[in-house]
Formats: C-alpha cells, structure tokens, sequence
C-alpha cells in the first residue's frame, strides 16, 4: 500500500507543479520569456493568505480569494513595469530583469515579514479519508489538491480552446503581428496572460502551504525551479505539456523520496529532466520548432 | 476624396530611410499596384499602413482617420484588412480557427456565420479542409486562407502583399482571379507585387517604386506599354 501512498501524494504534489508550470509556459509560450520571479509570485500569495486569514482572522475562502486578487495584480504590475518596456530588448536582458524582480518580491518579503518562518494554517478544510482498512490514509489538503487541480486545467483548457480571448492568446503566442491585423489587442492579451498565471500560482500558494506548512520569504524559489523543470520537461510552451510534466515530475520525486532517498531525490528529479531532454530536446509534448527561412 | 491617401510618408528602420517621402492614394473601388524591385520598400508601405511598423513622418488618412494616430488593432474593424507578406497564417490552428479569428472584431454571429459561407463558395477548398491545422496546407491553400481570413473581416479595403509569391504558374492565375473578384465584389484592392506583368493586367492604376520613392505612377494600361517599364519590370 506504501506505492498507492507515495503515487497518491505525488500526484498531489505534482498538480501543484502543473498549477505554477502553467503560468511559466503560457508567459513563455506568449512573450517568449522566462518570468523567473513566478515562484515567488506563490510566496506572495501564500502571505497574502497568511495577513488576511491568520492577521486578520478573516475566514480561509477570503483569504484564497484576496490571495488571487492580490497575485493577479501583481502579475500584470509585474509585465506592465518590468517586462513590456523590454519588448524589443534581447532575450537576456529580459531574463536579468526577470531575476531582478524575483529578488525584489524576496527582499520585499523579507522587509515586511521577517525572516523567521511563519506556520501556515490550511485553508483546506476536508477530513482525511482511510482506504483499505485504513491501510492507506489520504490528507484532506491532497484530495482538494488534486480535485482543485483538476477542475483548474478543465476550464483553462476550455478557456483557451473554446473563448475569444482564449484564441486570442493562442494567436498571439503564434503570430503577434498577425494577430495584430486581425485587430487583436497584443498588450492586453499579454495582460490577461500574465494575469492568469499570477491567479494559477495563488491557488498553487495556498494548496502548497496547506500541505506543507511553513512559509518564508523563499518558500516560492525551490517549487518554483521545480515547475520550471516541469514545464520544460512536458515541452515549454505547451499548456497539456506543462500539466503532465508537473504531475509527472511530482510522481517521480516521491517515488524516488519513498524508495531511494529523501536526499537525493531533487537530484534524481533533475536527472530525469536532463535524460528526457537528451532525447527529445523539445520536451515530452513539445512542438518541433520550425525555423522559419 | 481619396479613400486612402498616404502624404509625404518617411520610414526608418533605425538609421536607414526605408521611404523617403512616398505619396501615393488611393480611391474607392479601384485595383491599384505598387511594384518594383525587392528593397523598393512595397511591403515597408503596407506594414507602415496597418501599424506593424511606426512612421517618421507623414501622414496616412484613411476615409477621414490619421492611421499613424490609430492604435494598430484599431484599424481592422475601420473596414482595412491586410493579408501579409508570407501569408502568416496560424500555423497550429485549424482552417476554421484561423477564418473565425479573421471576424475577431465583429460580433453579430449570424453574419459571421453568413462570411464563413461565402468564403468557402469562393474557396471550396477551404470548406475540404476547414479542420485540417493550416500549417499542413499547401502554400496555395495558404494564400486562400489568409485571403479567406483578411475578408472575414468585411473589409472595405484589402491590402495583399505578394500574394503570387512561391506558387506556381497555374495557382498564380488563380490567385489573380480571385482578386478580380474580390474587386469586382466592391472591395477596394491596394496589391503589392513583384509579378509586375499580372499586377499590371489587372490594376486600374500604379505606383512604381524604387528605392523608397515612387519612380513612377499612371494608369496601368499606360504603364504596362511604358519603355522603361517594361525594361525593368518586365524582363522585356
């Protein structure tokens, strides 16, 4: 039962993955960019829940809610100064400002929080369920994980594929000039991009503090690397790529945590990335990409 | 009044003058072709006109509007449709997704539905393969569906960027009929070509460029008897 156990919560983990791998590689699969402050978008979203819920004594859905509203804005304030004025700057540039941000958000942190970690109350609220007699024993916090995981990919998938401004972003991500000429706007369609993947990583925040519950101004950095590896794991760019990716690469590290060693198994999740990568550079489901001549 | 009517335009791409002060206009329901030779700045113009590239100076007034004042995705539902150099179809959407993304702007969904159908009686072809991903089309096709997409959007007036490039001499034909009847339907056709010849045969009138300036412009019956056109252009 131990297998169902470590798979059962892997998945758990990893849907938290896909949640902040998403935002990673709709920005990228958009504005061609690495947004590296993305994981600690998650930390801010995780403190927001912290002031309103435990500061504050406000109850958990308000605090999930302000968490995304707050993260949202943050998102798009994040594009609108830092990123957009790069637009035409070299890729490098923009990456620098991206590691820029993400030590700012720290150090924001930092200033306002203090450095000792804070424990987080969940805001999940589901008893445990027993299995088997009792022989396996899944977490409240991991069956709201991965149901929230799930209705969240379902409707951005739906979102994307079936709304106007869904196609939009599809479009945008293929053509920005074209889509310019059909008389979409390209800013506010990175906007709303933006805007999406800061409310995909609140939600990310909040699951991932109640299923581990210490929060510090660097609880976003590591999850963070972890979904990036994923999204390039599934195929960067691609949104069903970064969803298995995540779950994918969540199994993996708790399978090896459960079976080979607790310490090494980041090692091994890397490992795994680099093997996959030397045999389809792309990603798992990512697109060939056709040089244009 | 011209419909379209571009004034002393300038176009730099950082230190280099693109255009060097290019009027030309445009009346309502006319072919009109700007040609020349490649570098002539022909697809500089139509990008400058639609907001894919900023202007130094000049204007553009489109029906009455300053297009270099408009903010780009603005223009599209002026009744300006722009099917671009290379076709730029979305490569990973399907036939339909890409024709449905050219009424982006529009909303009544009856009438859409009404575009879409007239579009696939002038391209049956698209109709075939409305679920096929565009990018396995054939560069024929393609140019159908970026003609077929830039018209879902009603324009008024359509620019087409070398719409003849790469295909072969048969599609070439095709294409240029297609244009016949887009313009005989009402719509008013600014064609940037390098097929000189076709672009004249059905044109009303001409620009010719080179080197950022009109070098040349009369009525394309006169032109395509011109000497030094026919020298240059037509490999006569």
């Amino acid at each position: 039962m131990s297998f169902l156990s470590y798979l059962v919560s892997g998945i758990s983990l990893g849907s938290i993955y896909a949640l902040i791998a998403l935002g990673y590689t709709m920005v990228y699969g958009i504005a061609k960019m690495l947004n590296f402050a993305h994981g600690d978008v998650i930390m801010v979203g995780a403190y927001a829940i912290y002031t309103i819920c435990i500061t504050w004594g406000l109850p958990p859905y308000v605090g999930v809610c302000g968490s995304i509203v707050v993260c949202a804005v943050l998102g798009v304030v994040i594009e609108k100064v830092a990123y957009k004025p790069l637009r035409k700057a070299s890729s490098l540039a923009v990456l620098i400002t991206a590691i820029g941000v993400s030590y700012l958000l720290q150090n924001s942190a930092l200033l306002i929080f203090k450095s000792d970690t804070k424990s987080f109350t969940s805001v999940v609220n589901i008893p445990a369920i027993d299995l088997f007699d009792n022989q396996l024993h899944i977490q409240g916090e991991t069956i709201a994980t991965i149901v929230v995981s799930v209705i969240i990919m379902v409707a951005l998938n739906l979102f994307i594929n079936k709304t106007k401004p869904g196609r939009a972003m599809l479009a945008v991500s293929e053509d920005k000039g074209a889509a310019q000429l059909m008389g979409i706007n390209v800013n506010s369609t990175i906007s709303l991009t933006f805007l999406i993947g800061s409310a995909l990583a609140a939600v990310a925040g909040a699951l991932l503090c109640s299923s581990y519950p210490a929060l510090s101004p660097t609880t976003g950095a590591m999850p963070g690397i972890k979904a990036f590896t994923a999204a390039v794991f599934g195929g960067i760019g691609s949104i069903p790529g970064a969803m298995v990716g995540g779950i994918l690469l969540g199994v993996i590290e708790n399978l090896s945590k459960g079976y080979i060693s607790t310490q090494f198994s980041d090692a091994i999740v890397f490992g795994v990335l680099i093997i996959i990568l030397l045999f389809k550079p792309t990603g798992l489901l990512g697109k060939k990409i056709n040089e244009k001549v | 009044m011209a419909m379209l009517e571009i004034k002393d335009l300038e176009v730099y791409y950082g230190v280099i003058c693109a255009i060097k002060g290019i009027s030309f206009e445009v009346n309502q329901g006319e072919v009109i072709a700007l040609i020349g030779a490649n570098g002539a700045g022909k697809t500089t113009i139509l990008h400058t006109i639609t907001g894919l590239i900023p202007a130094k100076s000049g204007s553009i007034m489109f029906e009455g509007t300053d297009l270099l004042k408009t903010p780009p995705h603005k223009i599209v539902s002026m009744g300006m449709a722009h099917v671009p150099e290379g076709r730029r179809v979305f490569q990973n959407l399907s036939v339909l997704e890409n024709l449905k993304l050219g009424a982006y702007t529009r909303k009544d969904k009856a009438e859409i539905a009404d575009s879409l159908k007239m579009i696939y009686e002038r391209f049956p072809r698209l109709e075939e393969r409305k679920n096929q991903v565009a990018g396995t089309l054939s560069g024929g096709e393609q140019q159908m569906l970026a003609m077929g997409r830039a018209l879902m959007s009603k324009p008024r007036i359509i620019l087409m960027d070398e719409p003849s490039m790469g295909l072969s001499p048969l599609l070439v034909s095709e294409i240029f009929d297609i244009i016949r009847v887009i313009s005989e339907s009402g719509t008013t056709v600014l064609l940037v070509e390098q097929n000189a010849k076709k672009a004249l045969s059905i044109a009303d009138r001409a620009y010719v460029l080179e080197t950022g300036s009109v070098k040349l412009s009369g009525k394309a019956s006169e032109l395509i008897n011109d000497e030094s056109v026919r020298k240059a252009y037509l490999g006569e």
